[in-house]
């Protein structure tokens, strides 16, 4: 099926080149970082996760996502998924590859990547994190692959898919889990140390998956002549919805902890992160924007009439991903660092060639987004002109 | 660690599927029927030596002799003289108190103590989150006396350690260390960029019976020995002088004691 992404029009090579000449730029800086160290990025003895880790934290989320889809049109027979679903899986392996790249272009040694199998180490939560995202990959990869191809053929997917489906589903929100514990299991950080990590991590995750999920289909739509259903996506946009406000929900419970219970160490993550801190205020800026955000979409999001609307359930979208991915993609890993055990302030903002190599990974996400969603609308345009 | 390492490891990964991640995290459980406190932090006090140290910060008289200690330290390690403080790297260096100790800081504190340099290096923890946390073994105890080590070669600069370290001990070689070398020690290895770093209790004098360089180096302020041993000196001025922990509450069993003492000690 894969020689579907080798024919297109114009504007799909165009695409692909552009996305290839990007990979391209953020290559040349990869192997810059990688003669020169790491000290090409914005990170420091204090604050030694960054953009990249960052990022990949966010990912995990979109990954994790597919399961909203899943969940309903699997378990709740909710037809209308029908068509959506295999872009929600295709979008999780592009997400997860994004996340092992973005792992991959943090390591100070990456040659010695394979150190994590020769010695594993089941105390070390990288190591299951290693595990299950690589095993998302492979579920999603097979799961997708397989329904398409007998998609493709008219036939209903083989009945050994099945019992992989219905494991995808814990295994979705063990991605997201693991990740969380992460963070959550290091003495001594108060901005992370907090029960509800794992929760927060699945609610902004099932909130910027689909969101992302949801622009994705109307650029689908508006390119191809494959349409995943207008319901199908009013149904997503109630999913969003929900997962928002679970979000903003549960980040105001962090803010009582802190504040109320008035301990320094726990308003010290946040204050820096929202006012700024020692002298130090590189987020401050972003993280207004993504809590205006957050308000913004979540207006759009509650009110049926905005949400029911294509064009204001876009732009609800579009502010819940920029929320979350500046929630996720910087404010809860740099915050988390500042201030150092110590108590001292390093401020971080990564620097170009780190936003170059990280974009150069975006490309790679999106390339390998555009590759399967092309043998997606192909395979099916194929399937439908069979059948009349 | 009172178990083996095979126990440990089987232990280890069921905990690990139930989502608690390691052995470590029952230790204070199942050790004296209650929580770990601050006071239980030796788990087996039978195996094997606990090597620790205390610092008693009186004795340092001028600013030389915290230089003397770290530059000790420091060359003979071959650890880079890196000016830009967001790659330096250091094992041993001092900060006040309000920093070593933060939230223990009080504005009537007499004015003397806040000012005071405090030497913080590696606590060599009696159960390190960084151990924990390394995916690959790098970083590792050693179970004959407790120190904790690293493998730069094993090491993939994961950093997950320098998130887990409470202390701020652990430094990432951002670039090539080599060129910031002053004087380089050829009986000590350098490390390669994409490596973390810490102070290793001089594990390379230790198994040549010395004492480590800044304990050396220190005129008597820094007293090195087994936690194990009731004779030990280390033992005996923890029981008979007030000392304190950086972040005992935090549980990870730091073995370097701190006496504050006053110039009535010195
Ligand atoms: S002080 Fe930090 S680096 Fe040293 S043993 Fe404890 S946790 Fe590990
Ligand atoms: S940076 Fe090296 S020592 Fe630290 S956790 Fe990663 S592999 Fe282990």
């Amino acid at each position: 099926m894969l020689e579907k992404a080798l024919t297109g029009n114009r504007g799909y090579w165009v695409w692909i080149f552009i996305l290839l000449a990007i990979i391209g730029v953020g290559f040349i800086n990869y192997l810059e970082q990688f003669k020169t160290g790491l000290g090409i990025t914005g990170m420091s003895r204090d604050v030694s996760w960054g953009f990249y880790i960052a990022q990949f934290t966010f990912l995990v989320g979109v990954a994790a996502s597919a399961v909203m889809l899943v969940i309903p049109y699997y378990l709740h027979n909710f037809k209308k998924f029908g068509k959506i679903i295999i872009l929600g899986e295709f979008l999780a392996v592009s997400a997860v590859s994004m996340c092992i790249l973005f792992i991959f272009v943090d390591l100070g040694q990456p040659t010695r990547i394979l150190n994590v199998m020769l010695h594993p180490t089941p105390n070390s939560i990288l190591f299951w994190d290693m595990i299950v995202l690589n095993g998302y990959l492979f579920l999603n990869i097979i799961i997708g692959w397989t329904t398409l191809g007998a998609d493709r053929k008219g036939l209903p997917a083989p009945k050994w898919v099945k019992p992989l489906i219905y494991l995808s589903i814990p295994w979705a929100v063990s991605i997201h889990t693991v990740t969380a514990f992460l963070y959550a299991g290091l003495p001594g950080r108060e901005f992370w140390l907090t029960a509800i990590m794992a929760a927060r991590f699945l609610a902004s995750a099932f909130a910027a998956g689909p969101a992302l999920l949801i622009l994705l289909c109307f650029i689908v739509r508006k390119y191809t002549r494959f349409d995943p259903g207008k319901e199908a996506i009013q149904a997503v946009g109630k999913i969003v919805a929900y997962a928002m406000i679970a979000n903003v929900f549960f980040l105001g419970l962090e803010f009582f902890t802190a504040f109320y219970s008035q301990i320094p160490g726990h308003m010290h993550s946040f204050v820096y992160l929202y006012v700024g801190l020692g002298g130090h205020s590189e987020l401050v800026f972003l993280m207004w924007i993504s809590a205006i955000f957050s308000v913004v979409s979540l207006i759009l999001l509650i009110f049926p009439k905005l949400r029911q609307n294509e064009r204001t359930l876009s732009m609800a979208c579009v502010t819940v991903f920029i929320a979350l991915w500046i929630d996720k993609g910087f404010g809860l890993v740099i915050g988390g660092f500042v201030p150092n055990p110590l108590e001292r302030v390093t401020g971080y903002f990564p620097t170009a060639p780190e936003l170059l190599i990280s974009l150069g990974v975006w490309a790679v996400g999106f390339l390998v987004l555009t590759v399967l969603y092309k043998v997606v609308v192909s395979v099916t345009q194929e399937a439908t002109t069979l059948e009349h | 660690m009172s178990m083996d390492r095979r126990d440990f490891l089987k232990l280890a990964g069921a905990s690990t599927l139930v989502g608690l991640g390691g052995l470590s995290v029952f230790d204070g459980f199942v050790k004296d029927g209650a929580l770990a406190s601050q006071a239980h932090t030796a788990p087996g006090a039978s195996a094997g030596k606990r090597l620790a140290m205390v610092i008693d910060v009186s004795k340092f008289k001028s600013p030389d002799d915290y230089k003397r200690v770290s530059y000790a330290c420091h060359s003979i390690h071959n650890v880079p003289s890196i000016d830009n403080l967001k790659h330096e790297i250091k094992w041993i260096w001092t900060d006040t108190y309000e920093h070593v100790f933060p939230g223990q800081a009080d504005q009537y504190m007499a004015e003397n103590i806040m000012r005071l340099p405090f030497p913080v290096l590696c606590n060599h923890c009696a159960k390190p989150p960084c151990v924990r946390v390394c995916p690959t073994k790098a970083t590792f105890k050693r179970k004959s006396d407790g120190v904790v080590m690293m493998d730069y070669h094993r090491c993939i600069g994961c950093r997950f350690c320098m998130a887990a370290c409470p202390f701020g001990a652990r430094s990432f070689n951002w670039t090539d260390p080599r060129p910031y070398i002053r004087k380089l020690n050829t009986s000590f290895p350098t490390r390669t960029k994409g490596v973390v770093e810490k102070c290793n209790f001089c594990a390379e004098r230790l198994s040549a019976g010395l004492q480590p360089a800044c304990v050396e180096a220190s005129n008597g302020a820094l007293v090195f020995g087994d936690l194990h041993d009731p004779s030990s000196e280390v033992r005996e001025i923890l029981s008979s002088r007030y000392a304190i922990r950086r972040k005992p509450n935090l549980g990870t069993g730091p073995s370097i004691y701190y006496v504050i003492g006053g110039n009535e000690h010195a």
